[in-house]
């Protein structure tokens, strides 16, 4: 007879095996989340602009990654490379023909434009691939992997890794790169920057097709695990901004830790309470970020407030 | 029109190492000054020097990094701006912010506010006592208006009158709150010599109806010729405090401020 | 309250009255009295979000949560405990109220795009409830059979008489608006529309009053959804979903958001829209409606509404041109 640990009156094996899997799930969805939140991060650090339309960059990237996977049957890494720069056109697209335009409009203008864009993608998504879900083949073959007695889908390695490469991908660009430190000169003042030569216009094209790359990445490596559809934007990009906030606005380490605190939270929901809220999870996480500490965990406090008038 | 009188024997206005720091930026370095009620209270200094800062941080549109704003008494650092007109202060700004949309007598009405009760229910709903208090605050604003000497231009909207002309429905809009303690902040900017000239009267009679008067100008004559004291301000501290005239001697002052100053003459 | 809204608003009563009659001759657009009722209900949702906008310079996304929690408070309290329906209404609207409230409190604080990220947030978690908890609201396929209102014991059933119930009740919350924003209340709005820092220098206490008109709408909204639930007597968490938060604001958009007649005739106009003329593109509609958005937010911001008072200056300047011109 084994030895079976003293069950918590909850009924549920809390520190076993269970709790090893869905921290691995809540890592991956983690991933993805953070992904999102630098989107949000980018556009937002350099034009103080909440981009509404960044769930659509995921789904974008999943459903072009489907289309050149599928339909025009090119193998998996080149449609994957072919979808996020499709997806990067869009955001191009975005930026010059209507981002533009508006750029000196109210706040809450911009706010009905960007959420206008994501109605735009989303019921253009809806007409060219309908409203059935669609998945892709998982990058790398072979069954999932047994670690300490939790299973792992090799997916969900690559997501993890590709999450990863993306940070440190970004935290050289914005370090070493003359662009990178340009945006951020850009983020921290358009008008200072401006006048030292750098042309900030170029700068908010190139947050935006950033966003819209990273986005469509995050799109193209969930699909093989949780397939794709054209609705799925909105619930993603709320639970990005959700990561964003939480992070604090502008700040890419905190999108990072925020992102994984809701994977995880949202997994250990489901897991331990109930699977029908487990969106509801980052949601609540999000609204209490806005009321409690607006600022993000790593944000400025002033740079909360100071905006307030 | 009568002002309420001041409550308190000292100072209407007590700052204490008063500091703001913008980042990096120290926009007030630790400001010691007490203003006395009843006085035209010049403040002057370059551009820079820390005067609007001074002024946001008092109305309460910003809150000071360190150090303590008493008026008449009471704490009123980083309290927020409606709460500071409530208790008697009001100001206007250096780029005109009228509600250009509105009437003339629509923004000195809204100065009334205030002094007023009545909520959105009672509006809503029409409740007795309404058509009343909505006669009074007319007839009041109106006062205000001939202060100004602008009642004849009641009906228009604010944003087509010339500039002059707007600067004075911005007091008129500000003594409406009945403040004790009225910020103005560069009145005479954009104003010819003879508006300026009247803003100069206009602000005396202000100071007759017992409220004291904050004034952040350049023009030289301006401040000289009315202010009872004059604060110097230089990259957020105090480089001199006194009369006129021991402005004008003060050595510190003439050499940190007079070859900035553009278009002041010293006399 | 100006003479200006008095004339529209008599001539606007005018026309409602007389719509039925008109149009239950015509066999074919015999329906649009059905239409109108809902056309009212929506106009109900979308005063609020024209206070909030065009005042307050504020999104709310969660007009449509609003609506449910009024829909599915009357539901309940009538079907499941038997509460008379002119009570449960006004139960609705204070719940809904007390949640504005804590809503608004801190999200007006800050800037622009945080309350509407939170009320994207608030009304999705809301859709959850409502499609979670089963045995209170019946889940995805939601709850029947909820009475129909009565007036001194008459049941109202047949479509002319909601349709003037409806308005009857729309005019009433037109006119408490009107009259709202003609007052000390309403110059304080105006006011903190066009300078909100020298508003709040001159003693208006801005985010409160934000706050007010966020709790405003969403008392609104509460009773368009009571009215709703008990019109169409079935309900189901997807007539109030994000999707329809969006098409409220597109209708307050449309019509014009710096007016509260924008928002009658924004719904009018794309209720109509979406249940007659788009019939037969029912895929292209989310497309359609995210186009006219962006095309309303981009060039026409004020909404039909300023068209007219475009027109109406234009006018006003070739009669005074005219006039200076002289003999």
């Amino acid at each position: 007879m084994h030895d079976f640990e003293t069950r918590p009156c909850i009924g549920v094996d809390f520190l076993g095996t269970d709790f090893f899997q869905y921290a691995i799930s809540g890592l991956t969805i983690g991933a993805i989340y953070a992904m999102v939140a630098i989107g949000y991060n980018a556009i937002y650090s350099v034009t103080e602009i909440i981009n509404f339309a960044q769930g659509e960059f995921v789904m974008l990237g999943g459903l072009f990654a489907v289309f050149f996977a599928g339909t025009l049957r090119l193998p998996l890494y080149a449609a994957f490379l072919c979808a996020v720069v499709l997806t990067g056109c869009i955001g191009l697209a975005m930026d010059r023909l209507i981002i533009e335009r508006a750029r000196d409009t109210s706040v809450l203008s911009l706010i009905i434009i960007t959420l206008a864009l994501s109605i735009i993608l989303k019921g253009g998504a809806m007409l060219w691939w309908g409203k059935d879900p669609y998945s892709l083949p998982p990058f790398s073959a072979g069954g999932p992997i047994r670690i300490a007695g939790a299973v792992i889908q090799p997916q969900a390695l690559w997501i993890i890794g590709i999450c990863a490469l993306i940070i440190v991908g970004l935290t050289l660009f914005f370090r070493k790169s003359i662009y990178g430190q340009a945006m951020l000169a850009c983020a921290n003042n358009a008008g200072a920057a401006r006048l030292a030569g750098i042309p900030v216009g170029h700068m908010v094209l190139l947050s935006f097709i950033l966003s819209a790359l990273i986005g469509a990445a995050a799109g193209v490596i969930i699909t093989p695990v949780s397939m794709m559809e054209y609705d799925r934007g909105a619930l993603l990009g709320l639970k990005g901004f959700g990561a964003a906030a939480l992070g604090g606005l502008g700040q890419f380490f905190g999108a990072l830790v925020a992102g994984v605190i809701l994977g995880l939270a949202e997994s250990f929901c489901a897991g331990y309470l109930s699977s029908g809220y487990k969106d509801a999870v980052a949601l609540v996480v999000l609204l209490l970020a806005l009321f409690l500490k607006p600022e993000g965990l790593f944000g400025s406090g002033e740079a909360a407030r100071l905006k307030k008038y | 029109m009568i002002m309420a009188a001041s409550q308190s024997n000292g100072p209407i206005l007590r700052l204490e190492c008063l500091e703001k720091r913008f980042g990096g930026v120290a926009a007030l370095q630790g400001i010691d000054y007490e203003v006395p009620g009843g006085v035209i209270q010049g403040v002057i200094g370059p551009n820079g020097a820390g005067k609007t800062t001074l002024f946001n941080c008092i109305s309460g549109m910003i809150e000071p990094s360190k150090g303590r704003i008493s008026f008449e008494g009471y704490r009123i650092e980083g309290l927020a701006p409606h709460k500071i007109a409530r208790f008697g202060v009001s100001r206007t700004f250096q780029h005109v912010a009228l509600f250009k949309k509105m009437t003339v007598l629509e923004n000195v009405m809204l100065g009334r506010h205030p002094r007023t009760r009545r909520g959105f229910l009672a509006a809503g709903f029409r409740l007795p006592g309404m058509r009343a208090e909505e006669e009074h605050i007319r007839k009041k604003a109106f006062e205000y208006l001939d202060f100004v000497r602008l009642a004849h231009l009641a009906g228009l909207d604010a944003g087509t009158l010339p500039l002059g002309k707007q600067k004075m429905l911005e007091i008129a809009r500000a003594l409406a709150t009945e403040p004790r303690l009225i910020l103005l902040d560069e009145p005479a900017g954009g104003l010819n010599m003879r508006e300026t000239e009247e803003l100069g009267d206009l602000i005396q009679e202000i100071k007759k109806l017992c409220v004291t008067v904050l004034l952040v100008e350049h023009d030289m004559n301006l401040i000289m010729d009315i202010s009872d004291r004059i604060l110097v301000l230089d990259f957020g501290k105090v480089l001199a405090s006194g009369t006129p005239a021991e402005i004008k001697e003060n050595s510190a002052v003439v050499e940190a401020y007079l070859g900035m100053e553009s278009g002041g003459i010293l006399m | 309250m100006g003479k200006k809204n008095w004339l529209i608003l008599l001539g606007t009563a005018v026309f409602i009255c007389s719509f039925p009659m008109l149009v239950m001759k015509i066999k074919a657009v015999s329906h649009y009295v059905d239409v109108m009722v809902f056309a009212g209900i929506f106009t109900l949702v979308c005063i609020g979000l024209s206070l909030l906008m065009g005042y307050a310079g504020q999104i709310s996304l969660a007009q449509a949560a609003f609506f449910g929690i009024g829909a599915y408070t009357s539901g309940i309290l009538t079907t499941k405990f038997g509460i008379d329906p002119w009570i449960a209404m006004p139960a609705g609207m204070i719940l809904c109220g007390l949640v504005a409230w804590m809503i608004g409190v801190p999200a007006l604080r800050l800037r622009g795009h945080y309350l509407a990220m939170a009320t994207l947030g608030f009304g999705v978690i809301v859709n959850i409830v409502l499609a979670e908890e089963v045995n209170w609201t019946g889940g995805p396929s939601g709850m029947a059979d909820i009475p129909t209102l009565r007036i001194a014991g008459y049941k109202i059933t047949s479509e002319i008489a909601w349709y003037y119930l409806v308005w009857g009740i729309v005019f009433c919350a037109l006119i408490f608006c009107l009259h709202m924003l003609h007052s000390r209340v309403g110059r304080a709005l105006r006011a903190i529309h066009e300078e909100e820092k020298a508003a709040e220098c001159m003693g208006v206490p801005t985010s409160r009053y934000k706050v007010r008109v966020f709790m405003l709408g969403a008392m609104l909204a509460a009773i368009a959804g009571s009215l709703y639930a008990h019109y169409v007597t079935c309900i189901n968490p997807s007539s109030f979903s994000l999707m329809w938060s969006i098409r409220f604001m597109l209708m307050a958009m449309v019509g014009g958001m710096h007016s509260l007649w924008g928002a009658l005739v924004g719904a009018v106009l794309m209720t109509f829209v979406g249940n007659e003329w788009l019939g037969m593109f029912a895929e292209f509609e989310i497309l359609v409606y995210g186009s006219i958005l962006l095309v309303v937010a981009l060039f026409l911001p004020g909404g039909i509404v300023s068209l007219a008072s475009m027109i109406a200056r234009r006018r006003q300047k070739r009669a005074s041109a005219l006039e200076d011109a002289g003999p």
